[in-house]
């Protein structure tokens, strides 16, 4: 017989659905099967099933064979190369608990390094325009519950976090939207045509890079200002079109991705897209929302926030908290050679980052932690093995609206296998004595 | 818990609760407890107070220490933690911020001032995990939350039907999945008109579709609480806070208590307390000198004349500062005033909350008569149990600046030094406002009253805090301030501002003006037990099923990372 887990959270992304269902053995060691989950946050659990994980720690040697280390081991390189490094750069954080996070900045605290997490690739240049202009938002049960206009920008939800529309933006019914999605008017605004635009009313194919003019445009055309003939490669008719049909709902909101944070203009694109949303307030009530990635990028903000009082590229290595991107963040850090050793947990740099700072995780001593072989690990001296968050151990993760929620453990991890939080305690104790000795 | 004896031998000690008011007296603790010195063995170790002030550890009432929104403050505002920066050093993390400090600096600052007890004044029921996060984070003090219900649609539904009994169930629930301590009220009615961009500004108002007032809102809720007899009152941040002319939507908010009794055993007189009484308190039209006026007379006249009512002052400090509110509304209004980042929230079913930062300008009229009417408030009271000193932190000014406020209740010199020297239209605050007609300087045995026995009496803990009677907490300061010869007002801010020693729960946590441990921090929240309710398990179930965006499956907070060192109050409330 086996059992099924109800409300379990699902690991993946800032959706963080919390109504899946895990099929389990009855000796509740192995995942049968996975319900409500997409085809992604399924896939996050079977993978946890896989028979050739890596299961101990595993050291880089020079021919670029491994070899089989003790945790022991692992937590004396860790500490040694943390607490040896001049500035070492611990990055990651996004795809673990906020307690694990917690004790990764002590260990940061003590040793001196900057904490940046995967924000600073993603949607750090939000955060730098929340510090700018502020942000009006709310939970995505209020837009559940009141909204009738949806504005996808930059953003391809269908792909990227699969199950938001259905959970959240587009279809549930709620309370004052009992017709789901045709109580709601839906905008997407992206240069391609993907399967999220395929699906609005009004899709706008803008120029690549063009966000920000068309964002000042649609600012112009809520007070009926004169506009040029073509903004970002549309028609003003269409702005204006736009523009009309936001003022006349209830309760607006605009998700925004990669599309606007990371191309041309980047925060000041997301400085905007606030100001519309504001301006937008003096006509109806409306929102505006980061659509996050990792399942716990903000938590990690969250955590660092009340800890140091800055969300990501929190440089500590001066003894008190300092925070300047493009001086403290970690591609500049790595690119201008100022780190002299890496430490990364619950991100995978080594896909991410520009060749230029990948390679540098490849020449310094680095460690990486993460229950898969990722491009991160391949390149990193040390790979620490740990119990995927979320499935083999619980602990809080924030929304990308964040609402904290607590993941659930569903099985075991495999035996002896320690979790993010149990090897982060052992390298901090450790780190401590050396610190001691020193 | 290893637990040591101390005996703090010859302090000026003043305690409202048992009546002593500066005289020289010991004070012992033994085993976390305060006790009588002759139940101290010979291994005590012995603190020297001679020629200095001793008091029971400080309570708070209302502040904003914990959770999304200061949160939002600290991770929007990078300018807040410039020059602000304290190193790493013993056994201390590092400190940053000012108008909102980092978890480690809150409880920190906390202890050098004084305090062993701080009530978060506002937990959004749907973020109370991240509340608990960061109290769990805040060293040495102890920490209760007040989640929000004046706008949640369970108590919206069911104090439209006037269903008390069903509204006590819920709220019992509510704090038991919340770990939550008490009932807050915030801008009833209007946070929710909030979710339209509309707002309640009366108590007669009818919030949008749900049809109800904020008047049948705030009695409704006093009638809850009262059914189940919990430690605290209803505590009330009404409506049109910060408006000018508004005080006689606060006397309408304050009547709502006509009439009602605390019911329970834990010992408070009041069935209402208003936090921030002074943004509450304003006269005129507009906030131009020539329309706006001080209406704390009018305000204290009813407040004196009512035996259950208690407020806080919420008083102006005049620095540049993080509001932060469940009154949504109100800080957009803000926002359009002074055109600075606004931050919002609004959460589903149940609150909303914004954020905009303020500069309380010396330069300034409008800052200089809020200063005004906040001290007015507390000068003008007659009984001192029922005025308690904050800040309403951060929003008038942050908490650090309590010794500031307590020097100004206590010096008429000082007060007119502002007045004189620092603000630019002091002679129109003058004007406008009653501070400058006021001689009244407030004793230290008041300033116990306003800042210990009241505010634990109003909070049902004064079987904790706020006394140095055999039995209580021990809590205990020593304040290095001679009241025989200390006559500088200056003087009464330093002192306030750095202990020389505090006790918290018995233990040494400040040594000679030095952290030196971190405490052994409980979080309070209160087990209500009612009644079985199937009705208001279903509506639960209900809402959960379609309206909320979690499954109730994660509503509730457990586990041990988030409280792990609960204390927990249970009340009986089953018929």
């Amino acid at each position: 017989m086996s059992k099924v887990i109800p409300d379990v959270i699902c690991p993946f992304c800032g959706t963080l659905c919390d109504d899946i269902e895990v099929e389990v053995s009855d000796d509740g060691k192995t995942i049968i099967d996975v319900y409500n989950a997409c085809a992604i946050g399924a896939e996050k659990f079977m993978h946890a099933q896989a028979k050739d994980r890596v299961t101990r720690p595993r050291m880089q040697q020079p021919d670029g064979s491994y070899k089989e280390v003790s945790y022991d081991e692992a937590v004396e390189y860790t500490a040694q190369m943390l607490v040896n490094a001049k500035k070492p750069l611990m990055y990651g954080w996004s795809s673990t608990s906020c307690e694990a996070q917690g004790v990764g900045h002590d260990i940061a605290e003590k040793v001196g390094a900057i904490v940046d997490n995967t924000a600073t690739v993603c949607h750090g240049s939000t955060l730098i325009a929340v510090q700018d202009v502020g942000i009006p938002s709310c939970t995505l049960g209020e837009i559940k519950n009141r909204a009738d206009r949806i504005i996808f920008w930059g953003c391809n939800p269908t792909h990227a976090h699969p199950r938001h529309q259905s959970r959240y933006s587009i279809y549930p019914r709620g309370f004052f939207t009992n017709k789901g999605h045709k109580n709601r008017k839906m905008i997407v605004v992206d240069p391609r045509n993907t399967d999220t635009a395929k699906m609005a009313d009004i899709h706008y194919q803008i120029e690549q890079g063009r966000d920000f003019e068309l964002l000042s445009a649609f600012r112009v055309a809520l007070r009926n200002e004169v506009l040029p003939d073509f903004v970002a490669g549309i028609p003003k008719e269409k702005i204006y079109e736009g523009a009309e049909l936001m003022k006349s709902g209830r309760f607006g909101v605009i998700f925004f991705g990669m599309g606007v944070t990371q191309s041309l203009s980047k925060n000041h694109n997301i400085d905007n897209a606030i100001m519309l949303t504001k301006d937008l307030n003096e006509f109806t009530k409306f929102s505006i929302m980061a659509m996050r990635g990792h399942y716990n990028v903000t938590g990690s903000g969250q955590v660092l926030g009340w800890q140091f009082g800055f969300p990501f590229c929190v440089d500590l290595t001066r003894g008190f908290a300092r925070y300047n991107p493009g001086e403290t963040s970690s591609n500049d850090l790595l690119r201008r050679g100022e780190v002299d050793a890496i430490f990364v947990l619950g991100s995978d740099p080594g896909a991410h980052f520009p060749i230029s700072s990948v390679r540098k995780l490849a020449e310094l001593p680095s460690v990486a932690v993460d229950p898969h072989i990722t491009p991160t690990t391949e390149v990193s001296k040390l790979h620490v093995p740990v119990a995927f968050v979320g499935v083999e151990v619980g602990g809080n993760c924030y929304r990308m609206d964040n609402v904290p929620i607590d993941a659930r453990k569903v099985v075991d991890p495999p035996e002896g296998v320690l979790t993010d939080e149990e090897f982060l305690t052992r390298v901090n104790k450790r780190v401590s004595e050396l610190m001691e000795v020193k | 818990m290893k637990m040591s004896e101390y005996l703090i031998k010859n302090g000026f000690v003043f305690d409202p609760v048992l009546g002593i008011k500066g005289d020289k007296a010991d004070v012992a603790v033994k085993d976390g407890k305060i006790v009588d010195a002759s139940d101290l063995s010979s291994k005590a170790k012995k603190i020297d107070a001679a020629g200095k002030t001793v008091m029971a550890a400080g309570v708070d009432i209302h502040a904003h220490v914990a959770g999304p929104k200061v949160n939002v403050g600290r991770n929007y505002r990078p300018e807040d933690k410039l020059f602000k920066a304290t190193p790493k050093s013993g056994i201390k993390r590092m400190e940053g911020g000012f108008s909102v400090p980092t978890t480690f600096r809150t409880g920190y600052n906390y202890a050098r001032m004084g305090y062993g007890f701080v009530m978060e004044a506002a937990m959004p029921p749907l973020y109370a995990r991240h509340v608990h996060e960061e109290i769990r984070d805040t060293p040495i003090i102890d920490e209760g939350a007040l989640p929000v219900f004046g706008n949640n649609w369970f108590v919206l539904e069911y104090l439209k039907n006037g269903e008390v009994e069903n509204t006590a169930a819920y709220i019992a629930w509510l704090l038991r999945m919340t770990r939550g301590f008490g009932i807050k009220n915030v801008n009833p009615g209007g946070t929710e008109a909030w979710g339209w961009g509309l707002n309640c500004p009366t108590v007669n108002d009818p919030v949008p579709y749900f049809d109800i007032t904020p008047a049948q809102i705030i009695r409704g809720l006093i009638e809850a609480n009262e059914f189940l007899g919990l430690p605290h009152c209803m505590h009330v941040h009404g409506n049109s806070l910060g408006e000018p002319g508004n005080y006689t939507v606060t006397l309408d908010t304050l009547k709502q208590a006509e009439g009602l009794s605390p019911k329970g055993s834990f010992g408070r007189d009041q069935v209402l307390h208003h936090t921030h009484l002074q943004f509450h308190s304003y006269g005129g039209d507009s906030y131009a000198s020539k329309s706006f006026e001080s209406k704390s007379k009018e305000i204290m006249d009813y407040v004196n004349s009512v035996d259950n009512i208690t407020f806080d002052m919420g008083c102006v400090t005049l620095d540049e500062t993080t509001t932060m509110t469940a009154d949504g509304p109100f800080e957009h209004h803000l926002t359009e005033l002074n055109h600075l980042k606004w931050a919002n929230v609004d959460v589903e079913l149940e609150t909303a909350a914004g954020v905009v930062p303020y500069i309380y300008s010396p330069k300034t009229f409008i800052a200089g008569a809020q200063w005004a009417i906040g001290l007015e408030l507390a000068l003008f009271a007659k009984d001192m149990t029922k005025v308690f000193v904050t800040t309403d932190h951060p929003n008038a000014g942050p908490f650090i600046r309590y010794p500031r406020v307590i020097k100004w209740l206590m010096s008429r010199k000082a007060r007119d030094d502002v007045l004189d020297n620092v603000l630019k239209y002091g002679d129109k605050v003058r004007e406008r406002c009653f501070i400058g007609e006021i001689d009244r300087e407030l004793s230290l045995y008041e300033i116990a009253m306003m800042t210990r026995a009241g505010p634990a009496k109003a909070l049902g803990l004064a079987h904790m805090f706020g006394s140095l009677k055999p039995g209580l907490d021990g809590d205990v300061v020593v304040y290095p301030f001679n009241p025989e010869t200390d006559d500088d007002p200056e003087k009464i801010e330093q002192a306030f501002s750095n202990c020389s020693f505090l006790l918290k729960s018995g233990q040494l946590v400040i040594d000679n003006g030095e952290i030196i441990s971190s405490g052994a921090k409980r979080t309070l929240w209160v087990d209500a037990k009612v009644d079985e309710n199937p009705q208001v398990m279903r509506d639960v179930e209900q809402k959960f099923l379609k309206y909320y965006s979690v499954n109730l499956g994660n509503y509730e907070v457990t586990g041990h990372h988030f409280v792990p060192n609960p204390y927990v109050l249970e009340v009986d409330a089953t018929q």
